[in-house]
């Protein structure tokens, strides 16, 4: 499978882990990634804030570059941030309902020579393997079932809300996507409070405490369920679970030591990769928890692969 | 006729005992309404339970519950539909080794609760809606006869006005849950309903009063929660985002926290870079490297900056210099943009889903 690929800004600055987990999964999974390079921020909501028709026009711009990748032979757009898939998919909305707004957007664009068509597919990774790829397929892949591994799915708002905007329903059931791929990994999924509540992050400048308290709260409950981890499909709430995690601890007043994984990371480590190639050593909270239990579980099963550790 | 179980949050303050649930079966129609259930069993097996309710027809916003855990009208909400959403649809999936679907009903959020199904909205929701002075304040004196409006003004501010007070938002506010000072939606988006209107002649006073509260339109986490549970579709987010839109674009508003100048960085950063880069958003949402106010906040995260960059998340070099900039045309675009004279908005609200207008269209 071919995709025009999005990555989206912070997996390329400050969690350079997942694009970088992500390109080692990819070809596990057969995707070829064809990078959006000229593509800018899909503005996080923010600039939708400060200007509807600019954030509108941005996301045009970007979704009429993936367009261009579809028909040289990519089958569909993928994104790798819940926040990207979020704030697109209300630009794209408000494009595709409307004709005449499409064509007042289009006249800015034109003077690069572009076009957005009504219509495009736009997925996230988490989507895409489910809907695309298949969680059979996933499953034939395992190398390492993640058994006895406790994992916490944790959403983050954008891609799981608006229902209906995100169709999200008994078609898709796109907001129970999370666990049934821990499953198809071979992990037990924990059942907690924060798994579809906000990390904060928004306004990590604005009330810094509220931002905060919200992680904690979150990553707090995932502690008091036994979780080994979480997993996210969002890089700003890693940003806030993960990178803020010791000052979210001094915050809400407890140890909390809980190791946040990214998509790609938690589906590589099933696959046999080394948890250092994925990135693991990136992170602020040593997923350590997570490598003891690769390299106890990899003794066990499979061929041994990738056992390296740290 | 069928039966659904009903599984009621129950609670006396008076008794002195715990919140604890319990089991009533009901026999009604799919089509009915959870509210009706909930009055069945009241009807015929205990009167004392409490439920707030009036009109039956989803105008009068008394019976805001929890479903499944999930914010709604008792009485807009079908039985089956419920039944099919505990069975296991969306976000609850069914206790493992549960035989039939059983319909969860708790008392909404974020409000004190007063007994089973019915919260406080006095202490919480009514009172919000008083901070934000719910009503018009015209300048000067009131014309001769009456006042009149343009019809785009009018249309601009009906989504809000469909608000019939349920709480629904209020119930599953996330900032709410971790700050109960928190204005919150519903009173935000009752605020829009005064900024939005052109007879009010204190929108300025009222936008810098919202913003410079702590607990203000700044403190909106963008959760798309009460989009999500409002049941009249006034999106009280997409509200608070207005506000926030005109306070920092129309008004200049510059607000103690820092909501203006954290949006303006953010444009600035991605007008410059294309893609953002974070080493410097930081400092300009607080003014600027040296502003200040900056100093202290970048002091107080020291210990997260100083972690990534021990754990290589960033290098030094990735933290002073961004080496992505923006494309030409990007840039153009927030140019040309930004030249014009009027922000263009379209509010899918009022024009509608261009598909299902012919849709109706082809039906008629």
């Amino acid at each position: 499978m071919k995709v025009a690929y999005w990555p989206g800004c912070v997996s390329r600055g400050f969690t350079p882990e997942l694009h970088g987990s992500m390109a080692k999964v990819a070809p596990l999974l057969d995707i070829e990634l064809v990078e959006l390079d000229r593509a800018c921020c899909s503005g996080a909501g923010v600039i939708a804030e400060h200007n509807q028709e600019l954030a509108d026009t941005l996301n045009a711009r970007t979704f009429a570059l993936a367009q261009q990748e579809i028909a040289n032979g990519a089958d569909l757009m993928m994104n790798i941030c819940s926040t990207c898939q979020g704030a697109q998919s209300e630009c794209q909305e408000r494009l595709d309902a409307n004709s005449e707004y499409r064509a007042h957007v289009n006249e800015t664009l034109s003077a690069e020579g572009l076009t957005y068509e009504k219509g495009i597919a736009n997925k996230h990774f988490l989507w895409l393997m489910v809907e695309e790829i298949g969680l059979d397929a996933i499953k034939a892949k395992v190398k390492r079932p993640l058994t006895d591994l406790r994992v916490g799915p944790f959403y983050g708002c954008y891609i799981v809300r608006p229902t209906d905007r995100l169709n999200i329903g008994e078609e898709h059931p796109r907001d129970r996507y999370l666990q049934m791929l821990i499953e198809t990994l071979g992990g037990t999924v924990v059942d907690y409070a924060g798994a579809y509540k906000c990390c904060g992050f928004p306004i990590i400048t604005m009330n810094k405490q509220n931002s905060l308290k919200q992680a904690g709260t979150h990553l707090g409950d995932a502690a008091d369920a036994d979780a080994d981890c979480l997993v996210t499909p969002c890089p700003l709430c890693h940003l806030n679970l993960d990178l803020q995690q010791p000052l979210a601890e001094k915050v809400v007043g407890r140890p909390l030591n809980m190791p946040v994984l990214h998509l790609p990371q938690l589906v590589g480590l099933a696959f046999g990769l080394d948890p250092k190639e994925l990135g693991f050593n990136k992170h602020v909270v040593k997923p350590t928890s997570v490598i003891d239990w690769s390299t106890s579980v990899v003794a066990g099963v499979g061929d041994g692969q990738g056992s390296g550790g740290w | 006729m069928p039966e659904y179980t009903l599984k009621l949050r129950r609670y006396s303050p008076e008794t002195g005992a715990a919140a604890y649930w319990e089991e009533f079966t009901i026999d009604l129609d799919g089509k009915r309404s959870v509210l009706d259930g909930i009055l069945q069993a009241k009807d015929r097996q205990d009167g004392s339970i409490g439920i707030r309710c009036s009109c039956r027809a989803a105008i009068c916003g008394s019976c805001g519950v929890r479903i499944n855990g999930k914010p709604a009208l008792a009485c807009h909400t079908h039985l089956d539909e419920a039944a099919a959403t505990a069975a296991g649809a969306g976000w609850n999936p069914p206790d493992q080794g549960q035989q039939t679907a059983v319909i969860t009903v708790e008392p909404m959020g974020n409000m004190p609760v007063i007994k089973d199904l019915i919260v406080d909205m006095d202490a919480v929701h009514w009172k919000k809606m008083q901070r934000v002075t719910p009503w018009l304040l015209p300048d000067g004196d009131p014309p001769e006869r009456e006042y009149v409006v343009p019809m785009e003004s009018m249309i601009d501010v009906t989504q809000t006005m469909a608000c019939i007070q349920c709480g629904a938002c209020v119930s599953d506010c996330l900032s709410m849950e971790v700050d109960p000072l928190f204005i919150g939606p519903a009173a935000l988006a009752k605020a829009y309903r005064f900024v939005g209107d052109p007879r009010d002649g204190r929108h300025e006073e009222r936008l810098k009063d919202l913003a410079e509260d702590p607990h203000g339109i700044y403190d909106c986490t963008h959760c798309f929660n009460c989009i999500e549970a409002c049941p009249k579709g006034v999106a009280p987010m997409s509200q608070i985002m207005r506000l926030r839109r005109i306070a920092g674009s129309d008004h200049d508003i510059d607000d103690r926290n820092n909501g203006r100048r954290h949006e303006k960085a953010f444009v600035k950063n991605i007008e410059r870079n294309g893609l953002l880069f974070e080493a410097d958003l930081l400092p300009d949402s607080y003014g600027g490297k040296f502003h200040p106010r900056a100093v202290p906040e970048l002091l107080s995260s020291l210990p997260a900056i100083l972690k990534a960059l021990q754990r290589g998340k960033v290098t030094p070099k990735k933290a002073l210099i961004h080496e992505h900039k923006a494309d030409k045309a990007v840039k153009r675009i927030f140019e040309q943009i930004h030249d014009k004279d009027e922000r263009y908005e379209l509010n899918l609200y009022v024009v509608g889903y261009e598909d299902d207008i012919v849709e109706e269209g082809q039906e008629a």
